[in-house]
């Protein structure tokens, strides 16, 4: 059963990371075929430094993921903080079934009204021009907003209320209590949050690919270059992109079972 | 902890992006004379996929060596269809000032006033176009063009695969080749194979003549392997497909990388059309546009170009250059017997292109 | 006491905002889109219109039911031998289960071009030993299978997570009630684990409904589903943003539905199980 069972995830993981293997070979051929593998080189690492497009391209998906990952951490976990607040159920429940919208939908339904509004708005002030850095921020914070909603929430409902009542009538004004106790305990629900609106804003094409004009993301190129022949300067460029996140969450992953270890040992002292 | 660690990323991605760029400019002879009057400004170019020499393999960098020149920055973004970019252009999303569509698209943009006058009198290299690709249709008294390209559409083959073929679009329908063709994913020319075959007008104004050619081409969809545009290439260098129709200058880059390809323009004829460069009328930077196109229209610019994207060019400077890689080839610029009987597309009216861009989701649903 | 609570409400008040004006007014502009012509009249021609695509919608919920069921097969079994090796395994398989969705879908999508064209890597392979190529890109199972390879984290991530969070007493008290292996899963696993299964099967039959990229590079395009159709036309140009907001708006209509029903088997309010 052991061995079955171990087999299974063997041929699973298989699964899941052989087009993994495929592209990473591939970004090493020496032609320019993703079909035939000819001999080894790196000349497509290499090459990429010179692709404008794609080094552009870049920029542009990290400056959207990091501004729409911080505006949207904000936004949310007010809003969260806001949400729990509110009294009237009726309201509350209103609000959270709008924050879900973008969740819920499709992406391209979401896209594209998005783009509509875009049009719309830009006929209306009469802007030049409707699509752009602007559009594909705003619509990549409004996909953001629900999944750090939902992952500050939980924490916050754990979060015991009379704490902030004792440390008010310790002289604490509201802001500085929120600061000095709530935030502290909520701060891994706003972390994972935030990881999150980072990597959903990394990898979205189909809402970039209706709202984002001439700023063109990552994905965006990604998806032309497809369009013609890949060439495996595209793989290379994902297989740095994949090795970058895999040490990280390899990083990330020690860092937490470390801090657990520590947990755990601070808990067992105090007993 | 971890909001440090998402800025790692970004870091670790900077720096792939920061360690400088390798490109070796060219030494260039220039007839126009370039001003750095709008140096710090930029222009938004809208141009085809693979449409120009993009400095790979050292070849020129056409727009790097334009922003060089002038100092204005060039926005360069493609297109894969007449039919996206006009939706882009039609949007308003993205404001374009130099955009490069077919004929019939062009009529189009000059009837619903999209584009700006170009006065081609302001360019010290429009002397070089030949004459026989000024005043064509869509723009009798040369108004609104530059003409940029010139090309028909071929069949493309693979003899290893399926040995000698008839000249005919009706190898598409061909039982014996099923799972081996392509056809064209774009409305206006895969209902062209159609019409060619059947022997209608390409651009008709009766419902019925489309509703015909669309099924054929439902018949023949059972043969197909693909509808493709760009991934042509992948599929014919690899031998994955063995037939394709696709435009006569792609033939040329392809039997580059897989010398067994052949190519036939098929015997009821085919489609010619004409690529122009168009200033859109809400271009913003227009006096840089114009540079711009003059810097296309240099001969060792429109050489390396033509030799790059191996499209015929309307360039009398490319044409008659001795060195030019396709000088006097057969299949760009075929002699008058060997020229097959052609028509360009024009625009129809709203109504009846309404009626078969829907009608081509009909052949695709089908 | 009041005031204080008054204060925080007033937080939630740059997202409602915020909300209002990207969510819930877009989605009005696309109704409206829907239901006016070219000119802004009112009209349902756009609706009436829809019946030309029923064929994208039925294979679209075809292929993407197909999808679920074979993503749920395969994650199920994965999520519970997940949950069976030891803890710092299982956090290393998420890790694992999860790298892939860090990774460019479309270029994932584009690998398996690679591995399935007639001359890929299996028919290559199969050619080697003698055996007649398979026709295996441009299917539809093709297109099914960039579907479950797509989305299946989102189906094995929410059911371990459940999973892993039932209580072992459970299981032992059904042991030492006489289950046997069968009836423990029935009787305790599967209900247990409903929560995580509703959440995988609504994130992964949503995305692969509404795609518009699988289909086209792993079905050689020739079919459309919904997503392809509504691409197309608002590639084509204003003039079919009607009655591509009215196709737009029918689909959305039917993801709503198919909630609706999934919701309704979860009887329990289990908020928010993503990953």
């Amino acid at each position: 059963m052991k061995l079955l069972s171990r087999l299974y995830i063997a041929l699973i993981l298989f699964f899941l990371y052989a087009p993994v293997a495929v592209m990473i070979v591939f970004s090493f051929n020496s032609s320019s075929s993703v079909w035939v593998f000819e001999g080894f080189s790196t000349k497509w690492y290499e090459g990429l430094v010179y692709d404008t497009t794609m080094l552009t391209a870049l920029e542009h998906t990290l400056i959207v993921a990091v501004l729409s990952a911080l505006i949207s951490t904000v936004l949310g976990t007010a809003a969260a903080v806001g949400i729990l607040a509110i009294r009237k159920k009726v309201a509350s429940s209103l609000v959270m079934s709008m924050t879900n919208i973008p969740m819920m939908n499709a992406d391209i339904v979401t896209g594209i009204s998005l783009m509509l509004l875009f049009i719309f708005m830009g006929n209306l002030l009469g802007l030049n021009e409707s699509l752009g850095f602007i559009t594909v921020l705003a619509a990549h914070i409004t996909f953001n907003l629900p999944y750090v909603i939902l992952s500050v929430m939980p924490k916050l409902r754990q979060t015991d209320a009379n704490l902030v009542d004792a440390a008010m009538d310790l002289g604490c004004t509201p802001f500085k209590a929120f600061f000095k106790v709530i935030l502290p305990s909520i701060s891994t629900g706003i972390a994972t949050g935030a990881i999150m609106a980072f990597t959903l804003s990394l990898d979205d094409f189909v809402i970039s690919y209706f709202t984002c004009g001439k700023y063109q993301t990552l994905p965006i190129v990604i998806y032309n270059m497809t369009k013609k022949s890949v060439t495996p300067d595209t793989y290379a460029l994902s297989t740095i992109i994949f090795f970058v996140v895999f040490l990280l969450l390899i990083f990330y992953n020690m860092l937490q079972s470390k801090s657990e270890k520590q947990a755990s040992a601070r808990k067992g002292r105090a007993k | 902890m971890k909001r440090i660690l998402s800025v790692l990323i970004c870091f670790a991605l900077l720096a792939i992006s920061l360690c400088g760029c390798g490109y070796e400019y060219h030494d260039l002879n220039l007839r126009a004379k370039y001003t750095r009057a709008f140096e710090g400004t930029e222009i938004t170019v809208y141009n085809w996929g693979e449409y120009i020499s993009d400095g790979a393999d050292g070849t020129i960098d056409v727009n790097r060596e334009f922003e060089k020149l002038t100092g204005i920055k060039v926005n360069y973004l493609t297109f894969e269809s007449n039919e996206t970019m006009y939706s882009q252009v039609k949007n308003g999303g993205v404001k374009y000032d130099i955009i490069i569509p077919s004929d019939y698209m062009i009529q189009r943009l000059i009837k619903e006033n999209e584009l700006q006058k170009i006065d081609t009198s302001k360019l010290s290299n429009y002397d070089l176009i030949d004459e026989q690709y000024k005043s064509v249709y869509f723009d009798k008294k040369n108004e609104y063009t530059v003409p940029y390209n010139v090309g028909m559409v071929g069949i493309i083959y693979n003899p290893k695969l399926v040995g000698e073929v008839e000249h005919s679009w009706n190898v598409l329908w061909d039982k014996k080749y099923k799972d081996k063709v392509l056809n064209f994913n774009n409305p206006r020319d895969a209902f062209m194979s159609a019409q060619m075959l059947l022997g209608l007008d390409l651009n008709s104004t009766n419902l019925k003549d489309w509703d015909k050619a669309a099924n054929k081409l439902k018949k023949g969809k059972a043969n197909l392997q693909s509808y493709v545009m760009d991934e042509v290439y992948g599929k014919m260098e690899t031998g994955e497909a063995a037939i394709a129709p696709y435009y006569a200058g792609d033939y040329l880059t392809m039997v580059e990388t897989n010398p067994d390809l052949k190519f036939f323009y098929p015997k009821e004829g085919t489609n010619i059309f004409i690529d122009s460069i168009c200033i859109p009328k809400n271009a913003k930077n227009v006096e840089a546009a114009m540079l711009y196109i003059d810097f296309l229209l240099e001969p060792d610019i429109a050489t390396a170009n033509a030799e790059y994207i191996g499209y015929a060019s309307p360039n009398t400077a490319v044409i008659n250059n001795e060195d030019y890689y396709y000088y006097q080839n057969e299949i760009l610029y075929p002699s008058e017997e060997n020229m097959p009987k052609v028509q360009y597309y024009h625009d129809i009216d709203d109504k009846i292109r309404i009626y078969y861009e829907t009608l081509w989701v009909q052949v695709k649903l089908y | 006491m009041n005031k204080k609570s008054f204060g925080n409400q007033l937080l939630a008040a740059p997202h409602v905002v915020w909300s209002v004006l990207f969510i819930v007014v877009p989605l009005f502009i696309m109704l409206y889109f829907a239901f006016t012509n070219a000119d802004g009249g009112f009209t349902l021609e756009n609706i009436q219109q829809i019946g030309l695509y029923k064929k994208a919608f039925g294979i679209s919920i075809l292929y993407a039911a197909i999808a679920t069921v074979i993503t749920l097969l395969l994650a199920y079994p994965m999520a519970y031998f997940m949950t069976k090796v030891n803890i710092s395994s299982q956090r290393m398989l998420m890790m694992i289960v999860m790298i892939p969705m860090w990774m460019n879908f479309l270029i994932r999508t584009y690998s398996w071009i690679t591995i399935l064209a007639n001359t890929g890597l299996i028919n290559t392979f199969l050619g080697k030993l003698g055996i007649e190529p398979l026709k295996l890109i441009n299917t539809p199972g093709a297109v099914i299978l960039g579907m479950v390879y797509d989305f299946i984290p989102y189906m094995i991530l929410p059911i371990y997570s459940v999973m892993s969070k039932i209580d072992k007493s459970l299981l032992e008290a059904s042991e030492d009630l006489g289950s046997n292996a069968f009836n423990k899963f029935r009787r305790v696993i599967l209900p247990l684990s409903r929560p995580g299964i509703i959440s995988g099967i609504t994130m992964v039959f949503v995305p692969s409904v509404s795609t518009f990229y699988i289909s086209q590079k792993l079905g050689g395009n020739k079919t459309m589903l919904v997503g392809d159709v509504i691409e197309y036309f608002f590639n084509a140009g204003p003039d079919y943003y009607n009655v591509a907001s009215a196709i737009s708006m029918v689909l959305m209509i039917m993801i709503l539905v198919c909630m609706v029903i999934m919701n309704r088997f979860s009887d329990d309010d289990s908020e928010g199980v993503i990953i």
